[in-house]
């Protein structure tokens, strides 16, 4: 089943392999990849000044050009996100002295929304390729990465710092040296949640698209092509016909890279999963199949892994030294005071840097005004966690009961959860204006209209291990309606349901930026919030507020896990 | 130095840190040295520091105090002349056994086309030939342990170390691979000077070793030594291999010297680790012990065959038994005490209460508790300050183990209760129906 990898084959030259029918299926495909691929690159680089209107159509005649654009920018962040959390997980795992700051700044960079990371970097971006469309972008791309980054690089840290002991004492004792420890033992066993973290990573892309891609600059619109800006302007000219077609275009996007890329990428890595869990169904791929199956591909792909392999020579520990223990001096006692020393003097360098800049530019009570907008969104985040909880705990653990159904989920769940919540708008602006409601309160729904997923699919993750035998059980002892949610259903599915409600509390956070404040042509409708004055301030060009804003964000998501959701996870971590 | 000593330990100690700070010494004062054309085999019950002398060994964690020498140089990171298999065998899952076996290699910047020969050679050996591209999953775990034990050898070792290798494993594939080593060993087809195992079971360690050392438990030290001059291939049913393992059993259950001659009982200290049994395998020995064939006093390796259980199950009941006064030990054979005796035609609920009875004469932590709770007003305590208590003792995790056996030990005596969600100790809620 693994054939492909198997070095023996690797012997054969591509002169004595004769095309099967599988190679004549594939090479189409594969030619068409290549060429959207370098057809959409070549595209990225077009001259370009500061002002000039960049044109984007309606027609959806120009749907698959933008979508190809979009599919691009958004697998190019994720191929910088993949670089930044190799670099990030392996020094954070190697070096105590780094971790200690790593880790928390990826708590702080992971609660700071896109926008504040845009309004940071456009003006670099654009500064690095004077007259030419790649330094916006390139901004566009690193936007897309602060959404799809943190939580990747989190994972595979956490993975490597999980590596089972007997593995790790094995690498040791065959004296591997880091590179190929990285490479032979941590990525390995990180592949799996790596790769699910890619997938939600994905999802948390297309989410933020239309922030993305129809870039504001000094006041300024650059809409850069692609489905993000198609749906900006389609909003813009009150155009409900395009926004269905975004819809359309986004689905069918989602299913060519699902099949085309995730799929063959998950059944490949089914191998990395761990023997304790064995128990999992297995993914399944046509593309991998056919992939195995031609001769051309196989060839090719034994000459990848040789070539791999042999990179794994370029680091090794030098035969001769027995190994004296480098006892690094900075794990000295010395050392590490000198550096948590620096660490402190810096914390209160930037305590005082606030208190200069509360002080002088915004004001005490400017300051309050936030923290009391951010009270509402607090309010706000946890009313509808608490909501969709009710309504998506019983459902999802009826469908993870039913194993034939819980499969299907899963890719339903993550389609919904990329679904950028601006292409609700129209609905959302016909609804609240028709029946003259107070959008304080009807625009919350869309805080957590994209994260609520979270909450479903864990669940049914969840409902769907709980063993035959237990259900049995339960049936055997005549348990039954509430009685049997109480005893049985309820704590089995509770670590689950935590993981999702915090991932949904986090992502509903962001996505209050764009939910509090909903356009529709010349149509705004906006809730009071945290969210919508962060968006107001990005319109104004604000740049104090926007970061007081975002601040105090970061502020109100952390201390909301570390006193709220990290306590539930802990206690759920106990009892299961 | 006497005949080429491979490698050596000389007075090395090692502490661990408890929870409370407190250092806890796992090895104290241990000299030992393995010379080449040597199998030597480390017995000791779990918590007698084998694993950690092994692993100091290895490289893989450094000693406290004295040193750790291998080939005249002192050893403080893993050493290419010295290769180890794994208890449970630590294989890297994603790799084929071909790529698990050249891992080694690899790692040496050995070049593909030799690596790839040396393995297959490796493979055809350990009797393997053929698996080379299947994933370690794909196999049963007799043949994993096989890819283990290929694994370090293919790189050439000087020294093996084999922590507890056959112990995952049932025990005919155990007993066949083992075998297998010595065949290979035996007939000098590998250019392995020396072998360490390290095992609790007493059987494999007759059967294969030259030389066997017996550490005593906390702080492990070097107790006894016991030489073994017979021939391989042995047969365990021979008159010798029986006598070796009878003594070596003895050797094992016997109490270490300093206590006996103060004449304290075994479990005067609050900090005693208490032994990791449960209890219907109290009861299940028990009962053996007092049926036929044995009636009341068995020969300790009979006994372990008629219960069909692994040493590392067996050594932490016998020690209950003896700890609670059921049952004693004596020069390698085990028997019933009075209290033993109409334990086992007792029925159910006066089971518990002797076993109540027992635990509170016997065992001074339990002891400890039920007084303490008598003379709390409530009848209840939080299990924090006993764990803390042990802390004293033991290491963290040691401790809450321990604590773990006398809650379920008091909870079957009723002698105090445990709420898992409060983690409060109770006494129990019908102590005063019970005894009206």
């Amino acid at each position: 089943m693994f054939g492909v990898f198997d070095q023996r084959r690797a012997g054969r030259t591509l002169l004595n392999v004769s095309p099967n029918r599988w190679d004549w299926a594939l090479l189409p495909l594969l030619l068409a990849v290549l060429v959207a691929i370098a057809f959409g690159a070549t595209q990225m680089s077009r001259p370009f000044v500061v002002g000039e209107a960049t044109s984007i159509t309606l027609d959806p005649v120009y749907l698959p050009y933008y979508l190809l654009r979009t599919v691009l920018r958004m697998f190019t962040a994720l191929a910088f996100s993949l670089l930044f959390s190799f670099a990030f997980a392996a020094i954070a795992a190697k070096y105590r002295a780094a971790e200690k700051i790593m880790i928390p700044s990826l708590d702080i960079l992971q609660s700071v929304p896109i926008l504040g990371f845009q309004a940071i970097a456009i003006a670099p971006f654009i500064a690095l390729f004077p007259g030419n469309l790649l330094g916006v972008e390139c901004a566009a791309i690193f936007a897309i990465f602060t959404s799809q980054a943190w939580n990747m690089a989190f994972s595979l840290y956490q993975s490597i710092r999980t590596v089972p002991e007997e593995l790790n004492e094995a690498s040791q004792v065959f004296r591997l040296s880091s590179w190929q420890r990285f490479w032979r033992l941590e990525l390995p066993y990180a592949m799996p949640g790596l790769l699910w973290n890619m997938m939600m990573s994905m999802s948390g892309g297309w989410f933020f698209l239309v922030a993305a891609e129809a870039v504001s600059v000094a006041g300024q619109d650059i809409k850069l092509p692609g489905i993000g800006a198609y749906i900006a302007v389609a909003i813009e000219a009150e155009n409900g016909t395009a926004i269905a077609w975004a819809i359309g275009a986004m689905l069918a996007g989602i299913l060519v890279y699902d099949q085309l890329f995730f799929r063959p990428l998950l059944a490949w890595a089914d191998k990395f999963r761990f023997e304790e869990s064995q128990g999992d169904t297995a993914q399944r791929s046509w593309l991998l199949d056919w992939g195995r199956r031609s001769h051309l591909i196989r060839m090719l792909s034994d000459r990848f892994w040789a070539m791999l392999r042999l990179a794994l020579g370029w680091y090794v520990k030098s035969n001769a030294d027995t190994g004296a223990r480098k006892r690094s001096r900075f794990s000295s006692p010395v050392w590490a005071r000198l550096w948590y020393g620096l660490l402190a003097a810096a914390f209160l360098l930037a305590i005082y840097e606030l208190v200069v800049f509360v002080h002088s530019d915004v004001g005490l009570e400017e300051v309050l005004h936030v923290v009391m907008l951010g009270m509402i969104t607090l309010i706000r985040v946890l009313l509808l966690i608490a909501l969709a909880s009710l309504i998506w705990v019983p459902v999802a653990v009826w469908i993870g009961l039913r194993p034939q159904y819980a499969q299907r989920v899963q890719a339903i769940a993550q389609f919904l959860a990329a679904f950028p919540v601006n292409l609700l708008f129209p609905l959302v602006v016909y609804l609240l204006v028709t029946f003259r409601l107070n959008p304080t309160i009807w625009l919350s729904p869309l805080m957590v209209f994209g994260t609520q997923w979270y909450i479903l699919f864990n669940v049914v993750a969840g409902a769907s291990t709980i063993s035959n035998e237990l259900r049995l059980a339960t049936g055997n002892l005549g348990l039954k309606g509430w009685l049997k949610w109480k005893r049985v259903y309820l704590p089995a599915i509770f670590p689950s349901y935590i993981t999702g409600a915090i991932t949904a509390s986090g992502g509903s956070w962001n996505a209050s930026i764009v939910a509090e404040y909903v356009t529709w042509g010349n149509t705004t409708l906006m809730a009071e919030g945290l969210g919508s004055y962060i968006k107001q301030m990005t319109d104004a060009g604000d740049f104090h507020r926007i970061a007081l804003g975002i601040g105090v964000m970061c502020i109100f998501v952390m201390l909301l896990n570390r006193f709220f959701w990290r306590r539930l996870y802990l206690l759920a971590e106990n009892r299961s | 130095m006497k005949r080429n000593v491979l490698i050596e330990l000389n007075n090395v100690a090692k502490t661990f840190p408890t929870a409370d700070g407190a250092l806890r010494t796992v090895l104290e004062d241990v000299n030992f040295a393995l010379a080449e054309g040597e199998i030597v085999a480390l017995l000791g019950k779990s918590g007698s520091g084998k694993s950690t002398l092994l692993r100091i060994l290895a490289g893989l964690i450094p000693a406290d105090r004295g040193n750790a020498v291998y080939r005249g140089q002192e050893i403080d990171a893993p050493v290419t002349g010295i290769a180890m298999v794994f208890q449970s065998f630590a294989l890297f899952p994603w790799l084929t056994v071909q790529q698990n076996v050249e891992l080694g290699l690899e790692a040496q910047g050995v070049a593909p086309d030799i690596r790839e020969e040396r393995a297959d050679a490796m493979l055809e050996m350990i009797g393997l030939s053929g698996f080379g591209g299947a994933l370690p999953r794909e196999l049963s775990g007799g043949m994993r342990q096989r890819v283990g034990i290929a694994r370090a050898l293919v790189v050439d070792p000087d020294v093996l170390l084999m922590d507890e290798a056959f112990s995952a494993l049932d025990v005919l594939t155990g007993e066949t691979l083992r075998d297998d080593i010595l065949e290979l060993w035996d007939s000098d087809r590998v250019p392995t000077k020396g072998i360490l195992i390290v095992s609790h079971n007493i059987e494999e360690a007759v059967m294969m070793a030259d030389r066997i050392i017996i550490l005593s438990s906390n702080p492990g030290r070097i107790r006894n030594e016991v030489q073994i001059n017979l021939p391989r291939p042995r047969k365990v049913e021979s008159i010798e291999v029986r006598r070796l393992i009878d003594e070596v059993y003895g050797l094992m259950t016997m109490r270490p010297a300093p206590e006996a001659a103060a004449g304290a009982a075994p479990a005067a200290n609050l900090g005693y680790r208490l032994p990791d049994t449960d209890i219907s395998l109290i009861e299940g020995v028990l009962e053996l012990l007092a049926d036929a064939p044995f009636h009341g006093r068995a020969d300790l390796p009979k006994l372990s065959e008629e219960s069909e259980l692994p040493d590392d199950k067996l050594f932490p009941t016998f020690e209950a038994l003896g700890l609670l006064g059921l049952a004693h030990a004596e020069k390698g054979d085990l028997s019933l005490t009075p209290v033993g005796r109409r334990y086992v035609q007792a029925e159910q609920a006066l089971r518990q209460e002797l076993f109540g009875q027992q635990l509170l004469a016997h065992v001074p932590l339990s002891a400890h508790i039920r007084q303490s709770l008598e003379q709390e007003p409530s009848g209840g305590l939080p299990e924090k300050p006993f764990l803390d208590l042990l802390e004293e003792y033991l290491k963290a995790d040691e401790a809450k183990r321990v604590l773990g056996v006398a809650v379920e030990w008091g909870r079957y005596g009723e002698v105090y209760e445990y709420d898992y969600h409060t983690g409060r100790l109770t006494l129990p809620a019908d102590e005063d129906n019970r005894q009206a």
